[in-house]
C-alpha cells in the first residue's frame, strides 16, 4: 500500500542562510560592490533599555517634580581653555555635515539648538554661513579629509572637534557619492562635481597619539588658548583611546558608540566594527577616573541616544552631556510617512517605494534622495524640511528630552542632572551588566566583578 | 616699520604667537624675526596678516600652519606639517621639510629648498609646492587641487589616488601611485613651471619636467576597477 502524502505544516528557513543572507549574497553577486547605506547599526544590541533607574524611597529621598530646581546646566572645556562652552543641557547635537544634510536642515539644526541653549557641529566638507549664523555655540570639526577647513571658521568656532573616528565605521574614512556632491558641496571641499567621494581615513599631517599632542597645541596657539578643544573616537579600545586622548592634550573627549549614525558607510562597517555605546561609556568613564580626569577632562557620548531617560542613564554612568545625530533627524521627520511643506502634510511613501523601502525601515540617506527632505541635496527636495518646521519639531524633541531627564534625576533625589550617579542603576540583563559594569537587578552580582 | 625679534631662548612661543596674532595685525610691525627655535613646534601658525616672519635655526611642527597672506621664512630645516591648511601668503623653508609639508593647502606657495619627506603635498587643496630637492613616497597623496613642481625625484606611489592636482617632476619617479598618469606638457605646463621656479627663486629649464595627472578613473565606483581604490 501506497504511503498517503504528508502535508507539512511548516517550511523552515535556515537561520544560517536566511532571507537577509540570501539578500546580502545576491546583491554581491550582482553588483561587485559592498553595500552602502545610512543610518547605524540596525542589529539588536545591549543598550541603555537594559538598565533601570532605583529612584528614592525610604532610604533616599525624592524631589518634588514639579517645583524644586532641578539643574541641567552644562560645561565643557574647563581644562585649559580661557573660554569654556556654557549650555543650558547636556544634550547637544552630533556632527553631522553639510554635503549629508542638506543647508535647510543644517539651518533648522542651529535654531532649535540656540533656541534650548545647545551646540551643533559641523562635519566633513566645512562650516556653512547658514549653521554659522543659526547656531549660537557651534563645535567647528577638524576631520582626515580637511574638506574646506579654513583658519577663518577656526576663529569663527566656538570649540573645536578633532575628528579621530565616528562609532558607525571607526578606521574609515567620510563617504559621500556622486549624487549629493551638487556644485555647491563639490565647492566647498574642492572636488570635481559628481564624484564618488571617499575621504581619507587618517589625518593628512600628523600620525599617532604622541602627533596628536602637538595638532592640539597648534590649535590651542592658533586661537590664542581660547577655545576648547573636543576629541572624538568611535568606539574600539576605549579605555586606552581615552587615556591618549587625555595625555595628548584634550579638553573634551567624545566617545561615539557602534549604534551612531552614519549618511553613508559600508554595511559591514556599521555592523561589525566597534563595540556599543554602553561598554564603550563605561571604558571611557574608567579611563577618566583611573587618571584622576573625572570632571577634569568632560566626556559626551554619543551612538544611540535617543529618549530622556537615556540620557539619564548616560550621566549616570559618568558622561557629562549627550550628542544626538539620528534622534534629531527622526525628530524633524525621517522615516516619516509624510513631510510638511507650504503648511500642508504631504505623502511621501511613494517617495520611499522608489528607493525601495517604506517609513521605518529606510537608511538611504546615501541615495541622496531622501523622501523627506532630510539628507539630499536635490533642489526640489530639501524644499520639504522647511527650516522653521524642522527647527519647532527638534525644539520640542530635545525639550522633552530635557523634561524627562529632570523628572528622573529628581525621582533620584538630585538637585542637578549631574549628580546622577552610578549607584542610581541597575542592570536587567546579564549582558548590560557586565558591559555597565553594574549590578544584576535585585541581586549585588556584576558579572566578572564580584562574587558569582 | 619696525623689525621686532623674538629670542624663544628667553620669550615663549607664547608670547610670539600672540604678538603675531594681535600686534602684528594691526599693522605696527612687518617683520618679526625669530632666534633660537630650537626645534619649537608650531611656531607662526594661524597668522592672518602680511608680516614677514624669519625663522633663524630649525623648526618643529607646523611651522607657518594655516597661513593668511604672511610671509614664513625657515632659515633651517621644517618638521612635520610645514605650511600645513595654508590659504595663502609664502612659506619658504631654506633646509629640508619632514614629512606632510603643505598638507591640505588650500592657496599660498610654499617652497622648500631642500628634499621633503614622505606625503609632501598630501590633501592638496589649491596650494603650489615647489621642491628642490626631493619628495619621499606618497606624495600629493589624495591631492585635489593646486600645483606641485618637484625638481629632484618622486618615491613611491606618486600621486594615489589624485584628483585634480597637477605634478611637475623633473627628476625619476619611483612609482606612480593609483590612477595618475605621465601627460604631455603643453605650453601653458611649461609657462605654469617656468612661473612658479621663478616665484621660488630655483633656476632649471621647465623643458625638463614631465606632467603627472589623474586618469580620473578611480572617481565613481566601478566593480570593474579591481578594487584598486
Ligand atoms: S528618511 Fe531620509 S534621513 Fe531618514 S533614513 Fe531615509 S533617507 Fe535617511
Amino acid at each position: 500500500m501506497e504511503a498517503k502524502p504528508i502535508k507539512h505544516l511548516s517550511k523552515e528557513e535556515s537561520a544560517g542562510y536566511d532571507r537577509k543572507t540570501l539578500d546580502y549574497i545576491r546583491n554581491a553577486a550582482a553588483h561587485g560592490l559592498y553595500e552602502i547605506r545610512g543610518m547605524g547599526a540596525k542589529r539588536k544590541l545591549p543598550n541603555f533599555d537594559d538598565l533601570v533607574f532605583l529612584g528614592a524611597s525610604l532610604s533616599r529621598y525624592a524631589l518634588e517634580g514639579y517645583r524644586e530646581k532641578c539643574s541641567t546646566k552644562t560645561i565643557l572645556g574647563t581644562r585649559f581653555a580661557k573660554k569654556p562652552i556654557e549650555l543650558e543641557t547636556p544634550i547637544t547635537i552630533a556632527g553631522m555635515s553639510f554635503g549629508a544634510l542638506s543647508a535647510n536642515v543644517k539651518e533648522a539644526l542651529g535654531r532649535a539648538a540656540t533656541e534650548v541653549g545647545t551646540s551643533t557641529t559641523t562635519g566633513d566638507g566645512g562650516m556653512t554661513p547658514e549653521e554659522r549664523l543659526s547656531s549660537k555655540t557651534l563645535v567647528y570639526q577638524c576631520l582626515p579629509s580637511r574638506y574646506g577647513f579654513n583658519p577663518d571658521d577656526v576663529r569663527r568656532a566656538d570649540a573645536i572637534e578633532v575628528v579621530i573616528g565616528q562609532g558607525a565605521k571607526p578606521g574609515g574614512g567620510g563617504m559621500l557619492l556622486g549624487q549629493k556632491v551638487s556644485a555647491r558641496v563639490a565647492g566647498m571641499r574642492t572636488l570635481p562635481a559628481g564624484v564618488d567621494q571617499r575621504s581619507a581615513c587618517r589625518h593628512p599631517d600628523w600620525t599617532g597619539p604622541d602627533d596628536l599632542a602637538i595638532k592640539i597645541q597648534e590649535l590651542r596657539e592658533m586661537t590664542d588658548w581660547e577655545k576648547p578643544i573636543y576629541v572624538k573616537v568611535g568606539a574600539t579600545r576605549t579605555f586606552n583611546d581615552v587615556k591618549l586622548a587625555v595625555h595628548a592634550g584634550a579638553d573634551v573627549i567624545v566617545v561615539d558608540g557602534m549604534q551612531g549614525g552614519t549618511a553613508a558607510t559600508q554595511t559591514c562597517f556599521i555592523e561589525h566594527i566597534g563595540i556599543p555605546t554602553l561598554a564603550a561609556l563605561r571604558q571611557a568613564v574608567d579611563a577618566l577616573e583611573d587618571l584622576d580626569m573625572k570632571g577634569k577632562v568632560q566626556l559626551i557620548i554619543s551612538g544611540g541616544v535617543r529618549t530622556g531617560p537615556d540620557v539619564a542613564k548616560a550621566l549616570a554612568m559618568g558622561a557629562d552631556a549627550v550628542a544626538i545625530g539620528q534622534g534629531v533627524m527622526i525628530a524633524m521627520g525621517c522615516n516619516g510617512e509624510t513631510y510638511c511643506q507650504g503648511g500642508q502634510h504631504h505623502s511621501a511613501i511613494a517617495d520611499y517605494a522608489a528607493l525601495g523601502t517604506a517609513p521605518g525601515f529606510c537608511h538611504h540617506c546615501h541615495t541622496g534622495k531622501c523622501p523627506v527632505g532630510i539628507t539630499t541635496q536635490d533642489e526640489i527636495l530639501e524644499q520639504r524640511l522647511e527650516p522653521m518646521v524642522g527647527a519647532k519639531h527638534l525644539k520640542n524633541y530635545l525639550k522633552t528630552l530635557n523634561m524627562e531627564l529632570t523628572t528622573i534625576a529628581r525621582a533620584c533625589g538630585k538637585q542637578n542632572v549631574h549628580h546622577l550617579e552610578r549607584e542610581d542603576l541597575v542592570a536587567l540583563t546579564v549582558e548590560a551588566a557586565a558591559m555597565a559594569r553594574l549590578p544584576l537587578a535585585g541581586t549585588s552580582w556584576v558579572p566578572g566583578f564580584s562574587g558569582y | 616699520m619696525e623689525n621686532l625679534t623674538f629670542d624663544l631662548a628667553q620669550t615663549s612661543l607664547r608670547e610670539l604667537n600672540q604678538f603675531l596674532h594681535n600686534d602684528a595685525k594691526k599693522g605696527e610691525v612687518d617683520k618679526v624675526t625669530v632666534l633660537n627655535p630650537d626645534g619649537a613646534h608650531n611656531i607662526a601658525v594661524g597668522l592672518d596678516c602680511p608680516v614677514t616672519v624669519e625663522v633663524h635655526g630649525h623648526a618643529g611642527y607646523y611651522a607657518g600652519g594655516m597661513n593668511k597672506t604672511a610671509r614664513v621664512v625657515i632659515h633651517g630645516s621644517a618638521g612635520t606639517g610645514v605650511g600645513e591648511n595654508m590659504m595663502s601668503g609664502v612659506v619658504h623653508v631654506k633646509g629640508f621639510a619632514s614629512n606632510g609639508a603643505g598638507a591640505s593647502a588650500h592657496g599660498g606657495l610654499l617652497v622648500i629648498d631642500g628634499d621633503a619627506g614622505l606625503r609632501c603635498g598630501i590633501s592638496l587643496k589649491g596650494g603650489d609646492i615647489v621642491v628642490g630637492g626631493s619628495v619621499g613616497s606618497f606624495s600629493a597623496f589624495m591631492a585635489q587641487a593646486g600645483r606641485m613642481v618637484i625638481c629632484g625625484d618622486a618615491g613611491d606611489a606618486l600621486g594615489d589616488s589624485l584628483y585634480e592636482a597637477v605634478l611637475y617632476v623633473r627628476g625619476n619617479i619611483k612609482s606612480m601611485g593609483a590612477d595618475t598618469q605621465i601627460e604631455p606638457m603643453s605650453d601653458a605646463d611649461y609657462a605654469a613651471v617656468a612661473d612658479l621656479l621663478r616665484q621660488a627663486g630655483i633656476e632649471h629649464n621647465p623643458k625638463e619636467f614631465k606632467r603627472v595627472a589623474s586618469k580620473r578613473e578611480l572617481y565613481y565606483w566601478n566593480a570593474d576597477a579591481n578594487q584598486e581604490y
